[in-house]
């Protein structure tokens, strides 16, 4: 087995694929790449089967060497990157070598970028996927971010390898100044006046410092909740509900000021009132936001939120069509 | 002159805590690779240090603010 050598690990990144679905009812979230689109069509351009496991890094990204041949595509936010100190070029697979090093700098639009290798970094699964759950050390690399001077085993290349042609601009994900988040209004909006939902879905809010693959922490205006008496088992606060399952994406209002998005490694269920879901799509949007960014979070309906879905498969299908014909 | 940038976006604060004096006084020296402020983000907080020997002439920013990526934080000359 052949393996990549970490020189620097990036600020925070780890191993992620597809997600580890099926195990939401024992507390466990799925974790996973958050963006998914960016990280799928990266898999696509080395050759891999879609889900495989790749990089997901944040703000910062690795520097890593290789050991034997391969390719490598970085993907998802924009990150000036280099193969042996010359520039190279993102959205496109790399051929590599032994010694080869492939460097990322700090983003310049978007949040995380992910590195793909062709054969897929080959961690044990754990549970029936290789993502990373850092709450638990559970998955990954010894179920934590990539430290300076790891290895990380990859697997053998089964695929021939992909055309080498870039994805054009169109099929990549956009940086925009408000990020729109499409969202679903529910479990519990009931519990939010008419002038709190208005609120909500009017104004951007703002990215805080707390933002990562738990959840985003978002502040900008203020909540109110309906009063109630509340009822058996609910707890005193306003805020607060009779437990129920978080959907990933769910966005809880803890305190009416700030509420938090939910996301790949969130917990699964807990008892404060949740306003909406982002739908699946737009998490990857979500994903490429950073501190300080801004998102508006716009009110669609189930129907929506599947025609995005399938847009999306549409997408990735062209990427495939692409690189292979 | 040179500027030291922000590496991740963040808060950005001075001192190693909250009672402690700051890493560096504007006027003071600084060597090469060493940490002038701290950037919190996702609940971690990362050292900011300054890439070249000189005297950090001032901040740019103040102790608790919010800085985006890139963003000068601080001026050294030497």
């Amino acid at each position: 087995m052949t393996e990549l050598l970490v020189h620097t690990g990036g600020l925070s990144t780890t191993v992620q694929d597809a997600g580890r679905d099926g195990h939401y009812a024992i507390g466990m979230p799925p974790s996973g790449a958050m963006d998914q689109y960016s990280f799928r069509v990266g898999n696509l351009l080395v050759g891999n089967s879609e889900g495989a496991a790749a990089l997901e890094a944040t703000y910062i990204g690795p520097r890593l060497e290789f050991t034997d041949t391969r390719l490598v595509a970085v993907t998802g936010a924009d990150t000036p990157v280099t193969l042996n100190g010359e520039p190279a070029d993102t959205w496109r697979a790399l051929p590599v070598g032994p010694g080869d090093v492939l460097s990322l700098s700090p983003v310049t639009g978007g949040a995380r970028p992910y590195v793909a290798v062709s054969g897929g970094i080959a961690v044990p699964e754990y549970l029936g996927s290789r993502s990373t759950y850092t709450l638990t050390g559970g998955g990954g690399l010894d179920g934590r971010k990539l430290a300076d001077g790891d290895r990380l085993p990859l697997g053998a290349t089964e695929v021939p390898p992909a055309s080498g042609r870039p994805v054009p601009e169109e099929l990549r994900p956009g940086f925009p100044e408000v990020t729109e988040a499409r969202t679903v209004v529910g479990l519990c909006s009931y519990r939010f006046t008419h002038g709190a939902l208005k609120s909500f879905l009017g104004e951007p809010w703002k990215v805080t410092k707390d933002a990562d693959r738990i959840g985003y922490r978002m502040s900008g205006w203020s909540l109110d909740f309906v009063p109630r008496e509340q009822p058996h088992g609910a707890g005193s606060g306003p805020a607060n509900v009779v437990d129920l399952g978080y959907p990933v994406g769910s966005i809880q209002v803890p305190g009416g000021d700030e509420p938090i998005v939910l996301l790949n490694d969130a917990v699964t269920g807990g008892g404060y009132a949740t306003i909406g879901t982002v739908v699946s799509v737009d998490r990857d949007r979500m994903a490429q936001t950073k501190t300080g960014d801004q998102v508006s979070f716009v009110s669609v309906g189930l129907e929506d939120a599947l025609e995005a879905r399938r847009e999306r498969g549409e997408r990735l299908a062209r990427v495939r069509e692409l690189l292979t014909a | 002159m040179a500027t030291i940038k922000a590496t991740m976006p963040g808060v950005v604060y001075r001192r190693p805590a909250p009672e402690a004096a700051p890493y560096v006084e504007e006027g003071g020296t600084v060597a090469s690779g060493q940490t002038v402020a701290l950037i919190e983000v996702m609940k971690n907080f990362n050292e900011l240090s300054s890439e070249r020997e000189g005297t950090l002439t001032r901040f740019l920013v103040e102790d608790g603010d919010e800085v985006s990526i890139g963003q000068e934080i601080a001026e050294v000359d030497g």
